[in-house]
């Protein structure tokens, strides 16, 4: 069983992205039915009847300390416990989902484990949502027909000032495939050249670039990798399916690699990758969770007007 | 010293569309991050590292050549990749000490 509605490394570029831009605080429900330990299997039916929902989760002190689904009611229902308290019956040790990261990892998530849905919580662990795969569908398909219709309006009115277009292309990155990785750098690097930006900049833009792709195709199960240039910036992202990195301070230390051989091989895994786009870049962004993927963008500004100190 | 100089230090060249411009210097290194971020625009990079990854860090670095060492050979599909980018591209039995070591030489004369 699969309620996700599309497997993500299968999937259109294009959605990708788009689902990489969203966050699951912006897909999930805010409005939460949750219960304390000591409410009893039948007041959490009456409130799954009441409200047409399928699971509750159960809460200390806002903390969500376990969760009751449809089957845990059947199951007490047939064994007539109703009134027991729920702490009898709950799934404890719940996994929640981070409101901060990509709705991506979220779908990972839906893929990986057999739960159909996830308490979603702040940075300090505190129950702010629930996210079903419905969420995820509907967001979806919300921001594609809003990206439609921008690109639909901006057919109809081309820049009036003649700049440079934007330019915003998203690359798909496999596995161990370094006879690819260093694409997407390339044709960056081009694009920088044709906008006359200065080499200083391009190269930092290359380095942020190469070493976020070859971070997927060495250490990802595979992702996409996006380069979005306009007037102001370089904006570079890295989205992978996974593993996932368990300590990621530990990973931007330099001389931290989980290399193998292979990839040692092919003069990479140095750990000197992630440390280096944090060097040169302007703005700097990761995002890891185990089983669920890694998100890496990196931003380096055309203008250096605001920002010194990061020449190379 | 210009790049097509370096074939005087008994170097093969493997690769020779490029444009003949002074050698700023040379850089030692088989880890290409490393070289990634240590390189120097217009440097020779002297590697064992004789793929095609080699060129394209060597490429948005902005080397101005590369020496395979110890006589490694490259697949045709680098020389290709090399020739895209204009980047000359040597090879040397030498080891990377001693084809360091010839080459700095020859660029303190």
């Amino acid at each position: 069983m699969n309620d996700v509605p599309l497997q993500l490394d299968d999937s259109a570029l294009r959605i990708q992205e788009l689902a990489y831009g969203l966050k699951v605080r912006d897909v999930m429900t805010r409005k939460i039915f949750a219960v304390t330990r000591t409410c009893t299997m039948r007041d959490v039916q009456t409130i799954m009847k009441n409200n047409g929902i399928s699971g509750v989760p159960v809460v200390d002190d806002s903390h969500v300390v376990g969760i009751i689904s449809m089957n845990d009611i059947m199951n007490a229902f047939v064994d007539g416990c109703m009134d027991d308290q729920v702490s009898r019956h709950m799934i404890p040790d719940v996994q929640t989902l981070s409101d901060e990261v990509p709705v991506t990892f979220a779908m990972s998530a839906f893929s990986k484990y057999s739960f159909r849905r996830f308490p979603v919580v702040n940075q300090k662990n505190e129950l702010v949502g629930i996210i079903t795969p419905r969420n995820i569908n509907l967001a979806l398909i919300h921001e594609l027909s809003r990206q439609l219709d921008e690109l639909e309006d901006s057919g109809v009115h081309p820049d009036p000032n003649g700049e440079m277009p934007v330019f915003h292309r998203v690359y798909r990155l496999t596995r161990y495939d370094f006879e690819h990785a260093g694409r997407a750098s390339a044709e960056l690097k081009k694009q920088l050249k044709a906008r006359g930006v200065s080499p200083k900049l391009i190269r930092r833009a290359a380095i942020s670039s190469y070493e976020l792709e070859i971070n997927v195709v060495a250490h990802s199960h595979g992702g996409s990798f996006t380069v979005l240039i306009d007037k102001d910036r370089v904006r570079i992202t890295a989205n992978d399916f996974g593993p996932g990195i368990p300590d990621v301070d530990e990973a931007m230390s330099e001389g931290f690699s989980t290399a193998n051989d292979y990839i040692r091989s092919q003069g990479f895994g140095a750990g000197m990758g992630l440390p280096n786009v944090k060097r040169v870049a302007d703005e700097f962004e990761i995002q890891s969770g185990v089983e669920m993927g890694t998100m890496v963008k990196a931003i380096i500004y055309l203008e250096q007007k605001t920002v010194g100190g990061n020449a190379i | 010293m210009k790049i097509s100089e370096i074939e005087k230090l008994g170097f093969t060249c493997l690769q020779s569309r490029f444009e003949d411009v002074e050698l700023a210097g040379g850089y030692t290194s088989d880890l290409l991050s490393d070289v990634m971020a240590n390189l120097k625009e217009g440097q020779a990079l002297i590697t064992i590292q004789a793929h095609k990854n080699t060129v394209a860090v060597a490429s948005l670095a902005g080397a101005a050549a590369v020496i395979f060492c110890h006589g490694r050979a490259a697949a045709n599909d680098v020389f290709d990749a090399a020739a895209k980018e204009g980047l000359a591209l040597f090879s040397t039995p030498d080891n990377q000490f001693e084809a360091t070591v010839k080459l700095a030489n020859a660029l303190r004369t």
